[in-house]
């Protein structure tokens, strides 16, 4: 037997080969839960094999949440079909007739007593077995739905070699990158320095080192971008009013035409500014260039896809370039990931077929990952006598949320325009309906009559932008559910009860009726407030209702968030606890703190939240045996909302412009 | 040569006096475990127990550490056995990406021997200086209020 994603080897472990990647999002573990399901045998056993380009099936990006839909779908098919190889085969081996074999922890039982093991029968078992031998019968599964432990954890706290950070190839020279901080057209002038032991690589104006030792890159680095003079692009003042000036293209996303009848009519505007992913580890690669063949190594969530982009700029055949995925710290999205892969294998052009780590320093990473894209959004709104919507719209501006190597002719990442044959560059687009990019979770989950949700899309960016965790549902819940209690003001309502009133999905409903006792029992007292947020990821994915409570002194503080979420069959609850927990948090510092400025390079110049103001966390999963829906971007929205709602408990203002800063909170108070 | 003693083991390495700390244990003592964060001191994940402190490596030039002991959370297990505190950071499966983890077990360490009781207010205000992005912060207090109380005598 021989199968291309499965393999057996004799120390009687299982290896599975992936083509979702681990971005710190747990999904190997998850995905040994479903082998070992499939397989029967023991999650212990199972490996999943890190994807490369050389022999991984293409699944797409590592990203929308579809990795346990995706790549959990390929696993179980691909254990189905090699468990009908060997079941087949071992029905020969015992003489005993295929409908009466029991397997327990890879080992095969006929009812006869005899038993041979998957290892054993692996070997030569044959490639077509009849037609459904693999099929399990239905009955209560072992693995798949409780809680397993992240296979990858005691590497990483005991400190072992577990990114690509910390691998070392024979030969390897250590590289550091020059770019200034802040968006830039062309390299001006570099005067003749002398670099101790590194040795300056240009192209253009892209600029390296590379040096046999990594401090004698990150000095000659510093010494050369402390020199170099850059032609700087102009950024604008104000993104969001550049970005309603600068629309490429107006269009509907949906429409309903009712009737406009009704009485009072509200409006509102809302924003949110550019958000960085920023990773505790900024972006690694390593690359090796010998004999017309390019490695590389990269924690990138699309490996095919930044092949693609590799072989476009190098101008290197596909079959040339092999790009192996190695994890790296935290992924949320598009970060600096690939223009690191691609940076190193530029440098590695002038390494003489020695391998190269490039390292992009914090500085690199808030200069020139793409950011979130910033937003401004509108919403308009009637309400009839008895308190309904009647009518409904929701208009924003954005700039595409996706930016990815590797779809679309022109290469996406940045070394590629600035060498000295410059590319022509890829805007950011966003992805169809109904996942949508700046217009993910625009067309609301409620039911109502008159509706008309409107996206103005900005080609131009005035700073790299791409996907961020939820994409636009961040901008999008945020606005949707702050006007939503704003209407429930308006109407008099109760927050919950208002929002059931013009919700059918029983899922939906189900997910806020969770939160109702949490609600209830709150106690008001002074500067205090709680508020709620509610949305289904992009209309097709995980319910996630968010309950936040806020104490508002000098500085907002959250408390604590309860969410209730509706996932489907939960792989590993504990896994998707862990996700929702850590999602509601990162949006917790969004929604506090966090905005992207130009020429922001450090820590300092972008705070996040830390241990001491982090709210407590409920998460309270809703029982289902439901398809699997991805959790790891759920709770981003809600969560904006749910504190913004908070705020306005506790002091009777409204911000609609994020984050919710003291100023801003003053400014509004005023 | 510059001599220092890591994990118990005198060591003496090739790199200039001004050489950062991290880069030598990474780069020359093959001591991955600390990572590389952001080269300045502001995030944690380089932390290593310097006379009982924990400092950022990324910030801490080669000389000034020269006769002094240095443990990096290669050097937390002993005989074999996880720290109580990495031991609680897996019992508590408290990480995603797992980036922090290390300079945050080497952290919470440093601080359990100057504070073997804390509160867990105390825990949050001790790991104030490492950040973490992938939200795992509840898991990692309860894991270091877990090792506390197994580090009871």
């Amino acid at each position: 037997m021989k199968h291309p994603r499965i393999r057996f080897e004799r120390d009687r472990t299982v290896w599975i080969a992936s083509g979702k990647v681990e971005l710190g999002q747990g999904i190997n573990t998850a995905l040994a839960q479903i082998a070992a399901e499939e397989l029967d045998v023991a999650f212990e056993r199972v490996r999943i094999v890190p994807p490369s380009t050389a022999y991984s099936p293409d699944e797409g990006y590592t990203s929308g949440s579809m990795s346990i839909q995706e790549g959990g779908k390929g696993v179980r098919e691909a254990c189905v079909q090699v468990r009908g190889m060997l079941l087949a085969h071992a029905a020969e081996l015992l003489g005993a007739p295929l409908g009466e074999l029991a397997v327990e922890d890879g080992t095969i039982r006929a009812k006869n007593g005899n038993s041979v093991t998957y290892w054993e029968c692996a070997a030569e078992a044959s490639d077509s077995p009849p037609a459904g031998a693999g099929v399990k019968a239905s009955g209560p599964s072992k693995v798949v739905g409780k809680n397993a432990p992240r296979i990858d954890l005691p590497a990483k706290v005991a400190g072992k070699p577990a990114y690509v950070q910390d691998m070392t190839l024979p030969e390897m020279l250590f590289a550091r990158i020059v770019r200034p901080a802040r968006p830039f057209s062309s390299l001006t002038s570099l005067p003749e320095l002398k670099l101790e032991g590194a040795t300056l690589v240009r192209d253009g104006s892209f600029v390296g080192v590379l040096a046999e030792r990594e401090e004698l890159a990150i000095a000659a680095a510093a010494k050369l971008r402390a020199k170099a003079v850059w032609e700087e692009s102009p950024v604008p003042e104000d993104f969001h009013r550049w970005l309603r000036e600068n629309v490429s293209e107006r269009s509907i996303l949906k429409e309903i035409k009712g009737s406009s009848a009704g009485g009072e009519s509200l409006k509102a505007s809302y924003s949110k500014p550019f958000i960085a992913h920023a990773s505790i580890g900024p972006s690694c690669a390593i690359a090796r260039l010998k004999d017309g063949k390019l490695e590389v190594w990269s924690h990138s969530q699309g490996i095919f896809g930044l092949r693609h982009e590799l072989s476009v700029v190098l101008g290197l055949p596909l079959e040339s370039i092999t790009v192996n995925h190695a994890e790296g710290a935290g992924c949320y999205g598009h970060n600096g990931a690939d223009d690191v892969a691609l940076d190193a294998a530029l440098l590695a052009r002038a390494a003489n077929g020695r391998p190269v780590k490039l390292q992009w320093t914090r500085e690199d990473e808030f200069a020139w990952e793409p950011y979130g894209p910033a937003m401004a959004l509108e919403l308009e709104a009637r309400l009839d006598a008895a308190g309904s919507i009647v009518s409904w719209k929701h208009e924003l501006w954005s700039n595409g949320h996706t930016n990815r190597p590797g779809r679309s002719p022109k290469p996406a990442l940045i070394a590629a325009r600035h060498l000295e044959k410059a590319f022509d560059y890829a805007p950011a687009v966003d992805p169809a309906l109904p996942a949508e990019g700046s217009g993910r979770n625009a067309i609301p989950l409620y039911d109502f009559p008159d509706l008309q949700v409107v996206k103005n899309y900005v080609r131009e960016t005035p700073r790299r932008a791409s996907s961020l965790r939820a994409l636009g549902a961040y901008g999008n819940v945020f606005a949707i559910e702050s006007f939503m209690d704003e209407l429930a003001q308006a109407a008099g309502a109760d927050p919950i009860e208002f929002r059931l009133r013009h919700l059918k999905d029983p899922r939906a409903r189900a997910v806020l009726d969770c939160l109702k006792n949490s609600w209830t029992s709150w106690r008001k007292s002074e500067d205090r407030g709680h508020g709620i947020g509610f949305a289904r990821y992009k209309n097709i994915g995980a319910y996630c209702a968010v309950l936040a409570e806020v104490e508002a002194g000098e500085v907002l503080r959250v408390k604590r968030l309860v969410l209730a979420a509706d996932v489907g069959l939960a792989i590993n609850p504990d896994g998707v606890a862990n996700q929702l927990e850590g999602g509601a948090i990162q949006a917790t510092s969004w929604t506090l703190k966090e905005e992207g400025r130009i020429g922001a390079v450090s820590w300092e110049d972008y705070p996040i939240l830390r241990f001491s103001e982090v709210p407590a966390v409920e998460v309270n999963l809703v029982k289902s045996e439901a398809p699997s829906l991805g959790a790891g971007e759920a709770a981003q929205g809600p969560t904006g909302a749910a504190i913004a709602n908070a705020l306005h408990d506790a002091l009777g203002v409204r911000v609609r412009d994020l984050p919710l800063t003291p100023e801003r909170i003053v400014k509004a108070m005023e | 040569m510059t001599e220092l003693e890591v994990n118990g083991q005198r060591r003496s390495v090739a790199a200039g006096p001004d050489t950062p700390l991290l880069y030598v244990l990474r780069n020359d003592l093959g001591l991955v475990g600390s990572r590389f964060g952001c080269g300045n001191g502001q995030c944690g994940a380089c932390f290593v127990i310097v006379e009982g402190k924990a400092v950022p490596s990324c910030d801490t030039p080669l000389w000034s550490v020269s006769g002094k002991k240095v443990t990096t959370v290669e050097g937390l297990a002993k005989g074999g056995e996880l720290h109580p505190v990495q031991k609680a950071l897996l019992a508590e499966q408290a990480a995603q990406c797992g980036y922090c983890s290390s300079g945050i077990a080497v952290a919470a360490t440093a601080f359990l021997s100057q504070n073997p009781r804390p509160s867990e207010q105390q825990v949050r205000e001790a790991l104030d200086r490492n950040l973490c992005r992938c939200g795992a912060h509840n898991r990692v207090v309860r894991a270091v209020l877990r090792a506390a109380k197994e580090m009871q005598p």
